[in-house]
């Protein structure tokens, strides 16, 4: 085992990638020399050169087009676009052509494809570069959509998007310098398989990228309330595991669904939709199930602001407090 | 004009674009009786442009097209047979009943498909010439679009794209005076499309669209520049839709006399003509060339209508993803 940043073990996912496959390419803005914005590719056009790096114009609808006709002829491209917020930018060859092609063909063409992008608040840059996108991806057949909180996740599952035959939107968050363990050697964590974080027996919360922090810090808290905390991490959110949601929250009866993007229409609907459709995890239940969100408002600049806009662990706490019978 | 096409090629050309005629009649007809269901969108006038491009390129040149196309996806290769079967939306056809008549592809004959949001295929195809470059192949993509798709931020990011990593993309934009129903006088800020070539530093012309020998020869010139220059080229091609934008447009934004005009410059009109001026056709073998291409289609069309097999929904859901999952 060894100690990776978010960022490096991404940076050592993609290295790794493309010295197995010179098809892997690497492609985005400022992901050159400058290293991208988040410095997520330093050393990769070093050592790749710009065969496997392709440094482009700010040219998010173009960009994201030309990966998809350059993987129709047997690239691999990893896209960077450097904040999620411009992925409407890159939206249509993204939802209207990379996630149909192989339906619309019969077939006939695949698009490997991974689209790399950071999501979220916590930097102070405002409204427009800090948004949680995430579902204008997972309402969409076709595309896969996975959202790595820690190293280790990272990197394994950055490992399976860029051998996936199909499009996968591999969505980060932007606490890049968080340390983690990863294993030795080769590894890769399937799609579309989440991870129990922390095994608890009296509530249950399912949460994906940064918010797992905020699950695991509320889940410390509530120990000293002596209520046990089982916490899903859902790497992936399409395909969603949702055997592994069923079967904790069958354990707990209780459950608290959180992530940063608002509620409304957000990903926790769905979650929530899946837990009350299945009969035996829904009768399961002990108590309503509670959505622990980001404030229904565009992202402040105001420092202080900003921070009360994704979901803290004291609401987290709070939230689950009062699924049981004695709470006030 | 400087190409003059000889006997057998100028008949076969001849021949393509009597073809590209006939079965766009035939889809109008089976629309409006209702034997087709949809839309679609004919390109009847702009067969020099269909036979001109791509019997012009080697046939490993890549093209990726756009909603309007059935005459390039003839012209490239593809079976009447199996596009008609994708117009009815049966399991023969190109795309199995998936993609419908804007979405033809043929892959064997290096037809990657078209896009129908318009304008965007225009990125997948230099994309495609990224690819190509990176393989060292000679071969190039042909990214057709319109004159209505040209104001598209798409386009414009796409040829700066394509100039400054010199990528063999040749940018064929059939200019057919309207997009939709909006008229190119009144939306295109220029006057030739090929002007905008040189805002990003690419190489371009505009030619008479509705003459297949000029075409021919623009696009072997233009070919040959991309191969040999190693550089993206812009080629106008200036045509006339014929027919409406989709099956229901009446055209009422165009007057029949506009329409009477264009259609003296009916490119099967002129180049028959010239064929039978030159001694290589009569009449009667152009009408007999007409007549025989209608009953072959009509032949497969009803072929097709008794044969119908269809995907089952659970068949058309395994082509979500590459490996047949369904979640």
């Amino acid at each position: 085992m060894k100690k990776l940043s978010y960022r490096e073990a991404i940076r050592e996912a993609m290295m790794e990638e493309m010295a197995r496959d010179e098809q892997v390419v690497v492609i985005g803005e400022d992901v050159g020399r400058y290293g991208g914005c988040f410095k997520v590719t330093p050393g990769l056009i070093e050592r790749f050169g710009d065969r496997q790096v392709v440094e482009t114009p700010v040219s998010e609808e173009g960009l994201v087009g030309v990966a998809v006709g350059a993987a129709m002829l047997g690239m691999r491209p990893i896209v960077e676009i450097m904040y999620g917020d411009f992925s409407t930018l890159a939206s249509d060859p993204l939802i209207n052509h990379a996630a149909k092609m192989h339906f619309m063909t019969g077939g006939q063409v695949s698009v490997p494809m991974v689209y790399r992008t950071p999501m979220g608040s916590g930097t102070g840059a405002a409204a427009q570069h800090t948004q949680s996108l995430e579902t204008l991806f997972t309402n969409i057949p076709g595309l896969k959509v996975v959202f790595p909180a820690t190293p280790a996740d990272a990197k394994g599952l950055l490992k399976s998007a860029v051998r996936d035959p199909d499009p996968v939107v591999f969505l980060e968050h932007k606490l890049y310098g968080t340390e983690g363990l990863i294993p030795d050697g080769e590894y890769t964590i399937p799609l579309g398989k989440a991870d129990i974080k922390r095994q608890g027996t009296d509530v249950t919360i399912i949460t994906y990228g940064k918010t797992l922090f905020t699950a695991l810090d509320a889940a410390a808290i509530l120990e000293d309330d002596e209520v046990s905390v089982e916490v899903v991490d859902l790497r992936s959110l399409r395909p969603l595991d949702t055997e592994t949601i069923f079967a904790s929250v069958c354990k707990t009866g209780r459950v608290v669904v959180m992530h940063e993007a608002p509620g409304f229409g957000g990903f926790a609907g769905e979650i929530v939709a899946q837990i009350v459709g299945d009969s035996a995890t829904f009768n399961a239940l002990k108590a309503p199930i509670a959505r622990v969100c980001g404030k229904e408002m565009p992202t402040p600049f105001n420092k202080n602001l900003e921070l009360q806009l994704p979901p803290s662990p004291h609401a987290v706490v709070a939230a689950a407090l009062k699924l049981f019978p004695s709470a006030v | 004009m400087a190409i003059v096409f000889d006997r057998e090629q100028g008949l076969s050309l001849l021949a393509l674009m009597i073809r590209s005629r006939v079965f766009e009649e035939k889809i109008e007809a089976l629309f409006s009786s209702h034997e087709m269901h949809g839309t679609t969108h004919l390109a009847i006038g702009q067969e020099a442009v269909h036979a001109g491009v791509s019997p012009a390129l080697d046939s490993e040149d890549w093209i990726l097209t756009t909603h309007r196309c059935h005459g390039h996806t003839l012209a490239k290769g593809a079976s009447i047979e199996g596009m008609l079967a994708e117009f009815f939306g049966l399991s023969q056809g190109v795309a199995k009943g998936l993609g419908g008549s804007m979405h033809l592809i043929d892959l064997e004959h290096h037809n990657a498909g078209s896009s129908a949001v318009v304008g965007s295929g225009v990125a997948i195809a230099t994309g495609m010439a990224l690819q190509l470059k990176r393989k060292e192949s000679s071969n190039l993509v042909v990214a057709f679009f319109g004159d209505g798709a040209s104001n598209r931020g798409v386009i414009h990011e796409s040829m700066n794209m394509a100039a400054i990593w010199d990528l063999p993309v040749l940018f064929l934009c059939e200019h057919n005076v309207y997009g939709m129903s909006s008229c190119a006088d009144e939306m295109v800020s220029v006057n030739s499309i090929a002007d905008r070539g040189s805002a990003y530093g690419i190489e371009s012309s505009s030619v008479d669209g509705n003459d297949i020998e000029v075409v021919f020869e623009a696009v072997q010139d233009a070919a040959r520049y991309i191969r040999e220059d190693k550089k993206p080229f812009l080629l106008e091609v200036r045509t006339y839709r014929f027919s409406g934008h989709s099956k229901n447009d009446k055209r009422v934004y165009r007057t029949r006399e506009e329409e009477e005009r264009w259609s003296l410059r009916d490119p099967l009109r002129i180049f028959s003509e010239r064929l039978i001026e030159r001694g290589h056709l009569t009449h009667e073998e152009f009408e007999e060339m007409q007549r025989s291409e209608r009953e072959s289609i009509n032949r497969i069309a009803e072929k097709l209508l008794e044969e119908r097999n269809e995907l089952t929904i659970e068949e058309a859901q395994s082509y979500v993803f590459t490996d047949g999952g369904v979640e």
